[in-house]
């Protein structure tokens, strides 16, 4: 009996071993490479090599730098998706709060047209949408990337339900002292609500990094590309040299990196939440 | 329920403020708290919305503006006959019925390994995930590395167990098959995490008792973890097609559409035929029409899961 089980044990590694490869071979593969020459990886291509860092040569990182501006568009992604989600968090859990706390005229109807645009996806609205910022003459700016996302009606029905949950007894203590609205939800709301603050402003963060149509549509000049739509342009810019592109994909992937490592715990969180509360 | 307000008009400190002016106030602020989120809602979704409605009835054609009228159904009739269009509405199904059941079966089951208590099982729950946290269009690019018929991975690997050479993305029959192999491989850890987390709410005591009642492995998975998760399978799946019937991002830098058009999908048509060819009412069907999809597959969710949870 306890022989079966040591087997099955094993068994259950093997299994889980070849499907950590499976799942990490490319990673594995593009990092190692952009430590390579060209010549060096495509020799390695038909051996175990292609795995094995045995040289760390920085050529590629400094071909990708003098080729295109990569900080450029690592600060422009941080700058515009940090925007999006700190106007985004003050935006959408101040209409939830005003929502699932106080009473007015049309609140319960306009709650449900909330709720109902959920559905409505992107894909669907795009060429409207910059329609619409061209009209505003917002094309190539980060107004275009930043404003017509800072509004998610998603986000408010999270923290709608976050608030709806929270005991009213602070805030009515706080009103009965004179404090006004503004200053309750500042001062008492927010710092009871920290978990759904930072759920939202990941998810919303992972989202907007990931952006790709609309920043490949909305902007046309390097000055304001995001990381994702450099990418894809340096990636048919010829001549394609598979070092340099993996040196740019390895540098790509560290901020989310960074950012799942310290929120790690808050990111598993936040992806099942949003699992289970719809 | 008697509303906050008129609660805290009684129990007012400042009498300067009559209980009308107070509530009016009140009125103010609430109406101060929604407008921001309301007005950005109006301008950059619902009004889309309803011009991408409108504009589907018109034939709006970007550089002639000034021609633009009324053609009621004609863009619609006009996808009835194009060929395009059907086979990129074919390619799209042919993703999403694939994807669909393949990735949320592969998610259940890494779930269900990494749900062991084993040594080392954080190790294999972050290797599962790591696709997840490189980004759609990195991946992307990687994989066009990876799938090159001549000096590519995929086929030194496949080499070793016998099999092979394939063409993959270059093509036709095997260009949508690669694609979607990369896409389950990318993001069955995102669903793999929310299983699991459902996984840890199942109470141990139900798999003891039947522990006890001298179940094997296999009737507990069938009579106790599925029936624990069905609500999150059942979320999964909907979230995962209506995901799926997005596909743009993977053609898009991969294949550009081709070969012959074999990847070509209905996302990508909206973008094509908006961006490329500027023809605006008939990229407003394809969208309205995607639209409608999607619509139908969230109602059917909402069906799906009402029924399962009564």
């Amino acid at each position: 009996m306890k022989k079966n089980r040591i087997i099955a044990q094993i068994g259950l590694y093997v299994v889980l071993i070849l499907l950590a490869i499976l799942f990490l071979f490319p990673l594995v593969w593009m990092v190692v490479s952009s430590f390579k020459t060209e010549p060096e990886i495509f020799a390695d291509l038909k051996s175990f090599r292609a795995f094995v860092p045995y040289t760390f040569s920085l050529d590629n990182y400094t071909g990708v730098f003098e080729r295109i501006p990569f900080i450029r568009y690592l600060l422009t992604s941080t700058l515009y998706v940090s925007v999006i989600v700190l106007l985004g968090l003050f935006v959408n859990s101040l209409a939830a709060y005003a929502f699932a706390r106080m009473q007015f005229k049309g609140r319960d109807l306009l709650f449900s047209a909330v709720v109902a645009l959920i559905i409505i996806p992107f894909e669907s609205i795009l060429l409207p949408l910059y329609l619409i910022i061209d009209e505003f003459d917002w094309l190539n700016t980060y107004q275009a990337l930043i404003i017509p996302f800072i509004a998610n009606a998603f986000n408010i029905f999270m923290f709608r339900q976050f608030f709806l949950n929270l005991p009213k007894e602070l805030e009515e203590s706080a009103r009965m002292d004179g404090a006004s609205t503004l200053r309750i939800f500042f001062q008492i709301v927010i710092p009871l609500s920290k978990p759904v603050f930072i759920t939202v402003a990941l998810l919303t963060f992972i989202t907007h990094w990931g952006d790709f149509m609309w920043p490949l549509i909305a902007t046309t000049d390097d000055s304001v590309r995001p990381l994702q739509v450099g990418m894809q342009f340096f990636f048919h810019q010829p001549p394609v040299k598979y070092g340099h592109v993996m040196a740019a994909l390895t540098m790509a992937t560290i901020p989310l990196l960074i950012i799942f490592v310290f929120f790690q715990k808050y990111y598993v969180q936040g992806i099942a939440s949003a699992g289970m509360k719809n | 329920m008697e509303p906050i307000t008129q609660k805290t008009n009684v129990n007012n400190p400042l009498p300067t403020v009559s209980p009308k002016q107070r509530k009016r106030k009140n009125l103010f602020t609430s109406y101060g708290f929604v407008a921001p989120a309301i007005i950005l809602l109006f301008v950059f979704l619902i009004l889309p919305a309803i011009l991408a409605l409108y504009f589907s009835f018109t034939n709006y054609y970007l550089l002639t503006p000034e021609q633009t009228k009324f053609v009621a159904f004609e863009n619609y009739k006009r996808l009835a006959e194009d060929s395009l269009f059907l086979k990129s509405l074919g390619n799209t199904a042919i993703f999403v019925v694939i994807v669909v059941p393949v990735q949320t079966l592969v998610a259940l089951a890494l779930a269900l390994l990494v749900n062991q208590k084993l040594m080392g099982i954080k190790f294999f729950r972050m290797a599962f995930f790591a696709p997840v946290v490189t980004s759609m269009v990195i991946v992307s690019i990687l994989w066009t590395f990876i799938y090159n018929p001549d000096n590519g991975l995929a086929n030194s690997i496949l080499n070793i167990v016998g099999l092979g050479p394939f063409q993959f993305l270059t093509d036709k029959d095997q260009a949508m098959y690669s694609i979607i192999f990369m896409s389950i491989w990318q993001g069955a850890g995102y669903q793999m995490m929310i299983f699991l987390a459902g996984l840890q709410d199942i109470p141990d005591h139900q798999y003891e008792a039947a522990s006890i009642d001298g179940a094997n492995a296999w009737q507990k998975l069938i009579h106790i973890t599925i029936p624990g998760i069905r609500n999150i399978l059942a979320f999964i799946a909907i979230v995962t097609m209506i995901a799926a019937t997005k596909l743009f991002i993977q053609p898009f830098v991969m294949t550009q559409g081709g070969p012959l058009d074999s990847t070509k999908t209905l996302v990508y048509m909206v973008y094509e035929t908006g961006f490329k060819f500027r023809d605006v009412g008939y990229s407003s069907a394809i969208a309205i029409l995607f639209f409608v999809i999607v619509l139908i597959i969230s109602i059917l969710q909402r069906r799906f899961i009402k029924e399962n949870t009564e």
